[in-house]
């Protein structure tokens, strides 16, 4: 039997598997990077400013990605309570992306300037103070801490090598964007422009 | 622009076409149609420890059922999208299936909301089905910060006591929810000093009846008289123009103790009503409003 070959050359083996399994990725996903609908910005697309860029990096940390997605499907009730269905080219400037999968709490994709900041400010500090049915953890640590701001630019650096449209302006500047401002008024700051590219 | 480049449409059709016959040709190349008369079954040759490996053909249901899935596929790809460019028999997309409910939606309760938005607020407030799809968009929308119940929390103001910053006619209540509102209490810390903080927070308070030291509530006056009357007015009663509100009344958006009020004048205030024209649209913000007035003219 041919099998025997395969069988008996561990080499060859990982190297056919490796082919077999790809054949899903190779249809699905590198396409991807070829077609403009997912290449291209919508209008209107800007980079994060620095302080927006520090407060995703604290949403990234305290994994809230863990409990709220940004992404609203193309489904009536989901556009009825969040707003218009989250598209491709919204999330090209996100490395990585936030989409996330989990829905314990609602999703995020449009949450900016839907509530104040104070309420923002209110609610991190200790959900159940506006939501008492909330079951979202307290996170009062961020009225405490205050950014240094010493990354930033290198972020901005880095985001720029893979095609986020950062000014060399917004890089000089950023340390000085975001010394001293706390944790808090970065990741309200994140928040409050999540999905308002994209109106009613 | 949507569309793939011609080489990455024949791309995807070439490797999944490939790889729905590849399976079938892998099926039916292994496939053992030989019979065994005898009752002998071969052996693949393959022996461990003795034990040795039969070559029998797969099960015929087995058989089957993979048939029928490279069958599947095949129907699949040729109805729906999946081959590239190739849009599919049936032209069904996520976004077409998105706008069909949509419309459908919009056959279904398009005349209520219409008759709805020709409808007086008093009126509509009265209106018990109405008032229910009211309750519906309260609780997705402005529970989050008034509460479900909709009596406000700390900061949040309370919309079931008929107590308003901004007027309490249903029109002004619709106003408020379409276009937002922002307050502005100025921190008058630094030029009052702590001790004019004081005097002030005894004056605000003897305006309910509260305050505790007769002497500073005297030199509060005079502070008040310069300071605060602007917005709040001569006798505290509040104007509804700056959503300044009412000091008389003991209802308190940031609490009533001497040590709250004395933060509130020292370090300000700045109340924002998000603007909900562009999230609900005028025709669900005017049952929303008529709903946020009902909470406070029920018999």
């Amino acid at each position: 039997m041919r099998h025997e070959i395969i069988e008996k050359n561990i080499g060859l083996m990982i190297a056919l598997i490796i082919v077999a399994i790809s054949f899903g990725a190779m249809v699905e996903i590198v396409p991807l990077f070829f077609m403009q609908k997912t290449t291209q910005p919508v209008e209107n697309l800007k980079p994060l400013t620095a302080l927006e860029l520090e407060g995703r990096d604290i949403y990234i940390r305290e994994g809230c990605v863990g409990c709220h997605t940004q992404m609203i499907r193309p489904f009536r009730a989901e556009t009825e309570r969040y707003g218009p269905y989250s598209v491709a080219g919204e999330s090209v400037y996100d490395h990585p992306h936030l989409w996330g999968s989990k829905r314990t709490g609602p999703d995020l994709a449009r949450v900016g300037q839907r509530y104040s900041d104070e309420w923002h400010r209110a609610h991190l500090y200790n959900p159940r103070d506006v939501v008492p049915e909330s079951n979202m953890p307290s996170f009062p640590w961020l009225f405490n801490s205050t950014l240094d701001g010493n990354s930033t630019a290198d972020k901005m650096l880095a985001l720029r090598s893979v095609g986020v449209p950062f000014t060399d302006e917004q890089i000089t500047t950023a340390k000085e964007d975001v010394r001293g401002k706390r944790e808090i008024d970065a990741l309200v700051a994140y928040l409050q422009q999540l999905g308002t590219v994209i109106k009613r | 622009m949507n569309e793939l480049t011609p080489f990455w449409s024949a791309w995807i059709i070439a490797i999944t076409l490939g790889s729905i016959f590849g399976c079938y040709w892998l099926l039916a190349s292994v496939r053992s149609n030989k019979k065994h008369p005898n009752g002998e079954v071969p052996t693949t040759g393959h022996v461990y420890d003795g034990i040795e490996e039969l070559d029998n053909p797969l099960p015929r249901w087995w058989y089957w059922k993979f048939v029928i899935t490279v069958v599947f596929a095949l129907i699949y790809l040729a109805l729906y999208p999946g081959l590239g460019n190739f849009k599919g028999l049936l032209g069904w997309t996520q976004i077409n299936q998105y706008e069909r409910e949509v419309a459908k939606a919009e056959q279904e309760f398009g005349p209520l909301f219409a008759k709805y938005q020709s409808t007086d607020l008093v009126e509509l407030s009265q209106d018990e089905k109405a008032m229910r799809l009211g309750q519906r968009l309260f609780s997705n929308n402005c529970a989050i910060c008034h509460g479900s119940a909709a009596t406000g929390s700390y900061g949040f103001p309370n919309l079931t006591d008929n107590d308003w910053l901004y007027g309490g006619e249903a029109s002004e209540i619709k106003t408020t929810i379409l276009h937002g509102r922002t307050a502005a209490m100025p921190a008058w810390g630094a030029s009052l000093g702590e001790q004019g903080i004081n005097d002030a927070t005894q004056y605000v308070l003897s305006l309910s009846g509260k305050a505790t030291d007769n002497d500073a509530v005297a030199k509060g006056k005079d502070i008040f008289a310069a300071n605060c009357v602007a917005c709040h007015g001569q006798d505290g009663k509040g104007n509804k123009l700056f959503g300044a509100p009412n000091l008389t009344d003991d209802i308190w958006l940031y609490g009533g103790t001497q040590q709250q009020v004395m933060q509130t004048l020292r370090n300000g205030r700045a109340g924002k009503m998000p603007a909900w024209n562009e999230i609900l649209g005028e025709d669900k913000t005017h049952i929303v409003s008529a709903y946020v007035y009902s909470l406070s003219h029920q018999e």
